[in-house]
């Protein structure tokens, strides 16, 4: 659509732009200046200037937490985004089922983060947990609290659990918009199922799953209730991903200067990926004709 | 319209088995919990049983005659519901502006309003609680549904100017030459043009303000506690409470399958923020 230029517009953005400013800005102005001084108490502070960033940038443990929400992201995309295009070509295509198969699969999406940490934290428990139980009677080792690789898959069982639905209801939206004419004209040249899937479903999904990959990268990025219930960010620190690490610092130990250093390498680092993704996203759309 | 890629005859049909499948994976979890909540504190640790023996509601009614239970729910819902109001009031006006118009900063400014919702709630857990405090919000439902636009104006503004890039500026234009204010005719005319559209976002703020806890957690002590918060509790001296901590987490699972229901055609959608 061609769009009128007009700068009294911005009267009506106004609104937004306040308030936004009050919730973000102020805030993250708060976070500029700790991230430069270092405090006793007393609030007293003291300038130190980059220091808590290069000290970071050389940490270890920052290095860990990152490469575990590196690992953390990327499981549950690889794992998410093709399970989720998958289901949405399953799903029935209306009547009666669609309905009942639309609410069941957003039911996950509504329940409190916590609450899903706490489902799964009972879930998985050997004494009282289905999942637990079942696997001790079968004989499998498995144990959450104590073991890494238990603790990792639970986590990542559990975020497929919870997401993988948002994904699925995307594809189905995008599977929904195509015309009926397509599939017409590929029954025409006797194309297979593969060849449908691959030259005309996939194209006219891509909106949609750049959506649900944007979405999907930013939260589990952002990642903290769910696992911090279910492990507490453990055993060890083999689940503290980054957002776990960060309340620590800022909240547990009160390490404001190294917080707020953290906390804005943090923000532009989501930031950078998410422009890459929006950028790449509106260049579709343009191509699309929107 | 008859689909073309149609399941094969039967009823048993490979889709279905996949999405029965798929929906019993979803299903089981939420089934144990309420399986727990239905069960006293002894069965549940002593007897290992898929259904309740002594089915007992002793867990609901706990929580539902004890204030500082059930009022963990009244205050999440209050500052849910404000949160939604204040959220589709500015993002209203906005996301038209930017549908319609083109002006200095639009990108620059849609896209800082994205950048929020990339904001990880944990970088802002501190300076909200400093920024609320200091102007006397703490503890206060207004704090709790300020602090979540941070996350949700944004995703409103994007959702609504979705659906409102949809609606022909002929419609606009139209209604200007027959004498119509702006607020008139965005009230009387367009508002329900795009109603599908605002009921989305609603549902998305609703569902996002509703699952947090961080910042709900950081911002609120007594008087606005929200339920998520309230249920931590359940961890005492003589133990864990799992029966209670169940039946909890049963009755929060409770209004977002309300709100579903309600938004169920427009779900898929609005997943896809109009963008279909």
């Amino acid at each position: 659509m061609q769009k009128t230029v007009n700068q009294k517009a911005w009267f009506l953005v106004l609104p937004v732009f306040l308030l936004v400013a009050f919730s973000a800005v102020i805030p993250l102005m708060t976070v500029v200046n700790y991230s430069v001084q270092d405090t006793f108490g007393n609030n007293q502070f003291f300038w130190v200037g980059l220091e808590w960033f290069s000290e970071l940038l050389h940490s270890e443990r920052l290095h860990a937490a990152l490469g575990r929400q590196i690992v953390f992201s990327s499981i549950i995309l690889a794992i998410e985004v093709p399970l989720g295009v998958f289901i949405a070509l399953n799903m029935p295509q209306k009547g009666l089922w669609a309905s009942v198969c639309l609410v069941l699969m957003a039911l996950p999406l509504l329940i409190p983060w916590n609450v899903v940490g706490t489902i799964w934290q009972i879930f998985g428990r050997v004494d009282i947990g289905l999942l637990g139980h079942t696997l001790a009677a079968l004989g499998i080792d498995y144990n959450y609290t104590q073991d890494p690789l238990d603790a990792w898959v639970t986590v990542i069982v559990m975020d497929v659990w919870h997401w993988t639905s948002l994904v699925a209801l995307l594809a189905y939206a995008g599977l929904q918009s195509i015309p009926q004419a397509y599939y017409q004209a590929a029954k025409i040249d006797q194309a297979s199922r593969w060849s449908v899937f691959w030259f005309i479903e996939l194209p006219k999904m891509q909106g949609v799953l750049m959506i649900a990959i944007l979405i999907r990268f930013m939260d589990s990025f952002m990642i903290y209730t769910e696992p911090f219930v279910v492990t507490g960010g453990g055993p060890g620190n083999a689940t503290t991903f980054l957002s776990i690490d960060l309340v620590k610092m800022a909240l547990g130990q009160f390490d404001l200067g190294p917080a707020a250093a953290f906390s804005l390498m943090y923000f532009l680092t989501v930031m950078l990926v998410s422009w890459v993704f929006y950028t790449v996203m509106t260049n579709l759309d343009k191509k699309a004709g929107l | 319209m008859a689909k073309i890629r149609t399941q094969k005859p039967g009823w048993f049909s490979g889709k279905a088995l996949v999405m029965v499948l798929y929906i019993l994976f979803l299903l089981i979890p939420i089934y144990w919990l309420i399986n727990m909540s239905l069960k006293t504190n002894e069965e549940i640790i002593s007897v290992f049983s898929v259904w309740p023996r002594h089915l007992t509601f002793d867990n609901y009614k706990t929580i539902l005659t004890d204030a500082s239970w059930y009022m963990g729910y009244v205050n999440s819902m209050i500052y849910v519901v404000l949160n939604v109001v204040i959220s589709l009031t500015v993002a209203l006006p906005a996301a038209y502006a930017f549908s319609r118009y083109s002006f200095i900063g639009d990108k620059h400014l849609f896209f800082w309003l994205l950048s929020n919702r990339m904001a990880p709630p944990a970088v802002f857990a501190l300076p909200f609680f400093q920024l609320y405090s200091s102007v006397g919000l703490f503890d206060t439902h207004i704090a709790v549904a300020l602090a979540h636009t941070l996350f949700n104006v944004p995703l409103a503004v994007w959702i609504l100017e979705g659906f409102m890039r949809g609606v022909p500026k002929e419609i606009d234009e139209t209604a200007y030459v027959d004498g119509y204010s702006f607020p008139r005719f965005f009230t009387r005319i367009f508002m329900p043009l795009i109603a599908s559209g605002i009921g989305v976002a609603a549902f998305f703020c609703f569902m996002f303000s509703w699952v947090e806890l961080l910042l709900s957690r950081t911002l609120t002590s007594v008087a606005a506690k929200p339920i998520t918060a309230v249920m931590t509790r359940t961890v005492s001296a003589s133990g864990m409470d799992w029966g209670v901590l169940a039946a909890a987490g049963v009755l929060t699972i409770v209004p977002g399958a309300l709100v579903i229901y309600f938004v169920r055609n427009y779900i898929a959608k609005g997943f896809a923020l109009g963008r279909v």
